[in-house]
């Protein structure tokens, strides 16, 4: 637990794992969905994108994960070995996007498959990985049989059987029931301070990622842009006396704050 | 619990049982209604044979109906299982290239669009089999609703599935195999449901324009043979010989359809209460 204990001033100490550099995307539609983003996340950091409905969040973490190319400005992946975009990366959308016709085991056991590595060599590996998001009961029932929170549960396994050095999630529990959400969030940040994996994590909930992260990027729309950079300094592990702490609630006003200025500097316009 | 087990089991047995109670007793009701117009009206058999005459007849004529009968679901099968095969590679080869599509596309629809009854003498002259032909002509027919169901599945697949595919470098085969083909099963059924009920019509069409050009060896050909005998028993004994390949052909495609989905897709899923 002593290890768990991180101050923010470590978090920004860290060696980037990548780098935006001036990173704009405009699509074929004319919509500028980004300008002029820059920022740099510290391999092992949990970093949360905060900001309104089309802001361009979703675009940013696909633009990291490759999934599309940025119109202006370069993506660098200086905490690589090779320098290039890590193999091993984990996304979680909004939604839990499972494949209906397949188990829970063989939607976890996806990325591997597509690595071509075969069912009986792996099953260890995604019974393991069913174990710590608390399913493995459920290893052969179909995404039908789930409630939503299951699903989510699914998917993070998903994201985590490839052992991620980079996990981006897209509003990941943003469709679920409060009680469920926060009982998600608990242990994602369990899950993270024990294996230690890079997060971006995007998130339209000033007390979700006020909760998880070390830094907040607070974002205004049209086109997006990052208007806030907010460390958030308290240690982890980070239980339920810190969701009432003062500390917690300087940071939810900050964010808030910073929101609203975006928002309000929006509108002005 | 197990008690709630029982409970569901015999509700189900019970919807079972409803579903197959009703439909026969429409047909009793229908059949007797039948049976009682024409004793009590006396109709000549010529015109209007009894049900209880057809079914005489149907016995009687066997030797003439059996071997059309095999005729015809030789011919209907031959035709479903081509179109299966064609239907399906075409959409996956349409979905893998949009050149496919663009060159394919318009002539299955004008294919499909022209009707199969004016494409049939033509057909009947340029191919020296007729049997050949009219295997053409039932294809025609069956593997269109196989086709554009099929390409439809491949293509609407989740776009965050897709991505994900993406991320994990799947590239064009594997995310056809693990993904577009599973995805399309669903709707590759509704195909063959579709393409199985018209490849019957397609079989009985192709029949009916033959005519006396085949072997005439065909239900459809029996049954304006014995129109034209003024056979009435016998053409109606044919027309149910019919009907029921067309309602077996329903069964056996659902049940295939609800096999495959039954585990995972909502249509062919139970309703939990
Ligand atoms: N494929 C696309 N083609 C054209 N425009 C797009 C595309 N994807 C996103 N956009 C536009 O880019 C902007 C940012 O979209 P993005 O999905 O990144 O927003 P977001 O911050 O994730 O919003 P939300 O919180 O609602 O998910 C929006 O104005 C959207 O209309
Ligand atoms: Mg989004």
């Amino acid at each position: 637990m002593a290890e768990a204990a991180r101050p923010v001033a470590a978090a920004e100490g860290r060696a980037p794992l990548v780098s935006l550099r001036g990173v704009g995307k405009r699509f074929a539609t004319g919509t500028e969905a980004l300008r002029d983003v820059s920022f740099d996340v510290g391999a092992g950091a949990f970093v949360s994108l905060l900001g309104p409905s089309g802001c361009g969040k979703s675009t940013i973490l696909r633009l990291i994960a490759g999934l599309a190319e940025p119109s202006a400005g370069d993506i660098r992946w200086t905490g690589t070995a090779n320098g290039a975009r890590p193999a091993d990366i984990g996304f979680v959308f909004q939604e839990p996007t499972l494949m209906p016709w397949a188990t829970v085991f063989d939607n976890v056991r996806l990325p591997l498959r597509l690595r071509g590595e075969g069912k009986s060599a792996v099953r260890d590996r995604v019974m393991a990985t069913l174990r710590r998001v608390g399913l493995e009961a459920f290893a052969a029932a179909y995404p039908r049989e789930l409630s939503g929170g299951m699903k989510m549960r699914v998917s993070l396994a998903r994201a985590l059987i490839v052992e991620p050095q980079l996990l981006l999630m897209d509003e990941p529990f943003a469709a679920l029931d409060e009680i469920t959400r926060s009982r998600l969030d608990e242990d994602l940040l369990a899950l993270w301070q024990a294996e230690r994996w890079t997060v971006v994590f995007v998130t339209h909930s000033v007390f979700e990622s006020a909760y998880l992260s070390e830094r907040i990027l607070v974002m205004m729309p049209r086109p997006g842009r990052i208007a806030a950079d907010i460390a958030v300094g308290a240690p982890y592990p980070r239980d339920a006396a810190y969701r009432t702490s003062p500390a917690y609630n300087a940071v939810c006003r900050e964010a808030s704050a910073a929101l609203d200025a975006a928002m309000a500097g929006e509108l002005a316009r | 619990m197990s008690e709630r087990r029982d409970e569901e089991a015999t509700r189900t047995r019970r919807r079972w049982f409803l579903a197959i109670l009703v439909p026969v007793a429409t047909l009793v009701v229908l059949v007797g209604g039948w049976q009682l117009y024409v004793s009590l009206s006396g109709v000549a058999f010529y015109i209007l044979p009894s049900p209880g005459r057809v079914f005489e007849t149907l016995i009687a004529d066997w030797g003439i109906l059996g071997p059309a009968l095999v005729a015809t679901l030789t011919l209907t099968f031959e035709a479903l299982a081509l179109a299966v095969v064609g239907g399906v590679l075409l959409a996956v080869l349409m979905a893998q290239s949009r050149w496919a599509e663009l060159a394919l596309y318009p002539y299955a629809v004008i294919l499909q669009v022209t009707p199969v009854v004016a494409i049939a003498p033509l057909l009947l002259v340029w191919v020296p089999s007729t049997q050949a032909a009219l295997l053409i002509l039932a294809w025609i027919v069956a593997f269109f609703p196989i086709l554009t169901n099929t390409a439809q599945g491949l293509k609407s697949v989740d776009h965050g599935l897709l991505a994900l595919f993406d991320l994990y470098g799947a590239g064009r085969w594997r995310t056809l195999i693990h993904l577009r083909i599973p995805n399309a099963l669903p709707y590759f059924m509704t195909g063959l449901k579709i393409g199985g009920g018209l490849a019957l019509i397609g079989a009985v069409v192709a029949e009916l324009a033959a005519g006396s050009s085949g072997r005439g060896s065909g239900l459809a050909f029996r049954l304006i043979e014995a129109n034209f005998r003024s056979n009435a028993p016998r053409a109606f004994a044919a027309l149910v010989l019919l009907s029921l390949t067309g309602i077996a052909i329903f069964f056996a495609t659902s049940l295939i359809s609800w096999l495959v989905l039954r585990r995972w897709h909502e249509s062919a899923a139970l309703r939990e209460r």
